[in-house]
């Protein structure tokens, strides 16, 4: 079964080029016959004359990211991306979501849908759609929360997972917390899951476990494809019998996404090192598997500087929401274990009920994947998916940034231009407040 | 990608485009090696086959045959534009492309808005036409012009109304040449500036004021250091900022050196709509980033840095330095310190070399003396380009909105209120026909209460402004 991607704006076009960059090394890395196939059928199709070509539909509105994803991929001689599997404009959306909602979206849906359309007929079967963009922009906030519309309307029945990408605190954009908030409480309605990856910290992981010194946006994405791709490549499920499980994204939803009000996944994977060190270090799967689970419960998206101090609540205190409490609650956890003697991991401590909500039970809010071919280069490799409280804090904090502009109505022009009126950012604030308000009370 | 036109009216915007104009050919032919017509090039400069009669356009992609400028040149006198025809840049514009008169505006915005506005509206309108019909997607019209004449500022504020008449949905970004408080050489610049002002408040997208002042001081400061330098300190000859050196123009006339740096000014804003990046700034993203609030579009643009020594042995500081310099006083196109007042948003538009790290590490070091208006503490937009502007590693171009321009706004208005008074020359500008008294009285209502704005977001600083209660939420 295989996955359609679709890609939007600079940074979806870029952090896309990037997964499947590392999916296709990472696949045809030495001799794996099962895996390497069962890889390569997910994520791209092959020619008659054996060329890999990307399961793609990339989408801008400026040509400039595109052309260059596109030679890119062509130049590495491992894969490409289709030759007509592509729509881009003249004009950016000008970091405006709506303009790319409102304008931009509705303008060039019958492309957009045939392309996809194109892409998707391509497939034995379709395991999913996943949509990748950042949320600051105009284009893939914009655009992206059209498109995945659309999609919802033509395939309803098909998985949706969206992959945002979170702008740093300190932003590109200045809008970026309006395009945010418009997107999220859309995308809200129609997705079935969304995977978010925040730069802040991925940028703390450039710098303080791979070393980098000057950190390019390069950098960043392949780090967020490398977390990606260990979540998306093959494995073995608990219910897949020994071969690869067929629908990653179907298993991510059901085992995460149980609930409507709880949508948004974080992630999170160990080790994470320059690529010289990699050959001299040895990982043991106990000590990983203790340093995630504490990264979980305190809500530490990097393995350093975990807070060791931070337990989960005895049975007693669990009732009531413990505001201000450091622990991190989970409604749901898919462990992804990949590389040597990965049946000999004991996932045990991530099972612990203390970790989940009342409401299921830790069979049904962990779930542990396996392969154990290693990835990426890496000996061993956990990534833990994370349906938590995770980004409540930066959630939170990018509706309080947006409401403090909107309070006096600043920008508010802008977006009044291309059809959002004061009303929609209302219902779009008032949504995500609700999504907030779920998690917090998560307990 | 799209294209973009320039427009330039009166003698101080031609001779400011004409610098322009060399100093974005040269920029082009450094970066493009092949000779090939592409999509950067296309963004100011049509392809034209000059055998074909009415030249035949050419695709992206061919051979460079003749560069045609994508502009309209207006001056309501023949010196300047006929000294441009006959110049190393006569091959870049055609007739079809230049409208002139004789006799000038005589320092006189009436005379420029309203006679002349009148008597060239049609064939005004029938240029810009033509232009963007050269355009398969034009984004953006480039206005550049002085406040203090009489055709730069009537008949260059009447073609920005009919602009946005035409063609609203093209953004107006218009570079204003301010005239400087102490030794201006025209009486009248108060009144035209003022009765300017009014219609650049209501019909621009983005104004990036410039004070000629600054402008001067940036050309002495340079000048000092490259006669003065000491051994090893030389500036690199193609660097700095009032540079024309690799461009066509040999002789240098008076302003030239002042006005290279408003060409580079225009060359950076839309280098990352023409060249790649990790990070795009397209010129569209510049309004909504830095336009709050409809009225308050004047956006302080500062340049760093100014020139680039010969020294190869450059400290990585250096880089580090470009972000402060943005920031401080004799960086700045107006003669103004942003640090000392209320910023509502700021642009980085950064050339070269440089990593989302560099930008960021910067930010967090300039950020806590910068002092930002409570509903956009984090109002930082940035642009990552790739390709550096000739002659340097990287630069930057800053663009602050920032309620320091209501100083320059106050100046104006003080100067015009002392004419005004006196009802001096005043009689010059009723002897116009359709000009009237309440054109002046509207004009500085209108500053008035474009300077109350900013005063009054100017009020809210360092005070402690408390969250916006948010939205509750029943459970
Ligand atoms: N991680 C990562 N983030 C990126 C990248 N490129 C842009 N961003 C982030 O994306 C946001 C800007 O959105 P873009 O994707 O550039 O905008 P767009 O979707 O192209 O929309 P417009 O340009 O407004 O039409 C900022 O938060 C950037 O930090 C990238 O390659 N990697
Ligand atoms: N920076 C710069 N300023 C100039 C230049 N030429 C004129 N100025 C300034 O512009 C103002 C005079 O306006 P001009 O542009 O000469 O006038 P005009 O628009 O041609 O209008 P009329 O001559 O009245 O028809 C004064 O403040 C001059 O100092 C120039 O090339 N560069
Ligand atoms: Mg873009
Ligand atoms: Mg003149």
């Amino acid at each position: 079964m295989s996955i359609v991607t679709v890609q939007l704006g600079q940074c979806g076009n870029q952090v896309g080029h990037e997964l499947f960059h590392v999916l296709c090394s990472d696949a045809l890395e030495g001799q794996r016959k099962v895996y390497s196939t069962a890889g390569c059928e997910r994520f791209f199709h092959q020619t008659s004359r054996g060329e890999l070509v990307a399961r793609a539909v990339l989408i801008d509105m400026e040509p400039k990211v595109i052309n260059q994803s596109m030679s890119r991929a062509a130049k590495c001689g491992m894969w490409r991306y289709g030759e007509s599997s592509h729509f881009s404009q003249k004009q950016g959306s000008g970091n405006n979501w709506a303009n790319g909602y409102r304008v931009h979206g509705p303008r060039h849906r019958d492309v957009v849908e045939e392309l996809v359309r194109r892409e998707v007929e391509r497939c034995d079967r379709l395991a999913g759609l996943m949509a990748m963009m950042s949320v600051a922009g105009g284009t893939g906030s914009g655009v992206g929360t059209y498109v995945t519309q659309c999609l919802r309307d033509i395939y309803p029945k098909t998985f949706i997972l969206n992959h945002l990408t979170w702008p740093y605190g300190t932003g590109e954009v200045i809008v970026q917390n309006y395009n945010s908030v418009l997107t999220l409480a859309h995308l809200y309605q129609l997705s079935d899951a969304i995977l978010v990856h925040e730069n802040d910290t991925v940028h703390r992981i450039c710098g303080q476990l791979l070393n980098i010194e000057h950190i390019s946006f390069g950098d960043v994405n392949k780090v967020i494809a490398h977390q990606l791709g260990s979540v998306l490549q093959p494995a073995l499920t608990a219910d897949s019998h020994g071969v690869y499980g067929r629908n990653p994204l179907g298993e991510l939803v059901s085992a995460l996404a149980c609930h409507p009000e709880y949508k948004l996944l974080s992630v999170c994977t160990i080790p994470h090192m320059p690529s010289s060190s990699i050959a001299y270090s040895t990982f043991s799967w106990p000590s990983m598997l203790k340093h995630l689970r504490q990264m979980l419960i305190s809500n530490t998206k990097m393995e350093e500087g975990i807070n060791w101090q931070v337990r989960p609540p005895a049975a007693s205190e669990r009732t009531r929401s413990l505001t201000g409490s450091r622990f991190n609650r989970s409604l749901a956890n898919v462990l992804i274990l990949r590389g040597k003697d990965v049946y000999s991991a004991e996932t045990g401590g991530l099972e612990d009920p203390a970790l989940y909500t009342s409401w299921l039970s830790s069979e049904e809010a962990f779930n542990s994947w396996k392969s154990p071919v290693p990835f990426n280069k890496y000996e061993k490799c956990a990534t833990l998916v994370s349906n938590s409280q995770a980004l409540l804090r930066p959630l939170d904090n990018m509706v309080g940034k947006a409401w403090n502009m909107f309070a006096s109505r600043a920008y508010i022009h802008q977006y009044i231009k291309f059809g959002i009126s004061e009303e929609d950012f209302l219902d779009s604030f008032t949504s995500i407040e609700q999504v907030i308000s779920s998690y917090k009370q998560l307990h | 990608m799209t294209q973009s036109v320039v427009v330039q009216v009166g003698q101080c915007g031609n001779q400011v485009g004409c610098r322009f104009w060399d100093l974005a050919l040269r920029e082009h032919a450094h970066v493009n090696k092949k000779g090939l017509y592409d999509e950067a090039l296309g963004s100011f400069f049509r392809n034209v086959d000059s055998r074909e009669r009415d030249g035949g356009a050419c695709a992206v992609g061919g051979r460079i045959q003749h560069l045609k400028a994508r502009a309209v040149l207006v001056d309501m006198e023949e010196g300047v534009v006929n000294e441009i025809l006959q110049g190393p840049l006569r091959e870049v514009f055609d007739s079809t492309q230049l409208l002139t008169d004789v006799s000038g505006s005589g320092n006189n915005w009436a005379v420029g808005y309203l006679t002349y506005g009148s008597a060239y509206r049609e064939q005004i309108v029938d240029k810009l036409r033509k232009a963007a019909e050269h355009c398969d997607c034009l984004q953006c019209f480039f206005l550049i012009h002085s406040m203090g004449g009489g055709t730069g500022s009537g008949l260059g504020t009447r073609v920005l109304s009919l602009l946005e008449e035409e063609f609203p949905e093209v953004s107006r970004i218009v570079s204003s040449i301010y005239p400087s408080a102490a030794e201006d050489d025209v009486v009248t610049s108060p009144y035209n500036s003022i009765l300017a002002m009014s219609e650049l408040t209501e019909h621009a997208d983005c104004v990036l004021p410039i004070e000629n002042q600054s402008l001067v001081d940036i050309v002495s400061k340079i000048r000092q250091m490259s006669h003065g330098g000491r051994p090893g300190s030389a500036i690199k000859r193609d660097s700095a900022v009032i540079s024309w050196e690799g461009g066509l123009s040999g002789a240098e006339k008076p302003f030239d050196a002042m006005n290279n740096i408003v060409a580079n000014l225009l060359l950076n804003i839309t280098s990352s709509a023409r060249f790649d990046g990790s990070l795009n700034m397209d010129l569209n993203e510049i309004a909504t980033n830095l336009v709050p609030f409809p009225r308050l579009h004047y956006l302080v643009p500062s340049l760093t840095p100014l020139y680039t020594l010969t020294d190869v042995n450059v400290p990585t500081r250096r880089l580090d330095q470009m972000f402060s310099d943005a920031f401080s006083k004799d960086h700045q196109l107006i003669r103004a310190d942003p640090r000392r007042s209320l910023y509502l948003a700021c642009a980085l538009m950064v050339r070269g070399n440089v990593q989302v790290s560099d930008v960021r590490r910067n930010i967090e070091r300039l950020k806590p003396s910068l002092p930002f208006v409570s509903w956009n503490q984090e109002g930082w937009k940035t642009g990552l380009c790739s390709v550096p502007p000739v002659g340097h590693a990287h630069s930057l171009l800053a663009l602050a909105n920032n309620t320091c321009v209501k100083l320059t706004f106050m100046e104006l208005r003080e100067r015009f209120t002392k004419l005004y008074r006196k009802k001096a020359y005043l009689h010059h500008y009723l002897d116009v026909d359709g000009m009237e008294q309440s054109f002046f009285t509207e004009a500085v209502g209108s500053l008035s209460s474009l300077i109350e704005e900013y005063h009054h977001l100017d009020a809210t600083m360092g005070r402690l402004v408390p969250d916006a209660p948010r939205l509750s939420i029943a459970s």
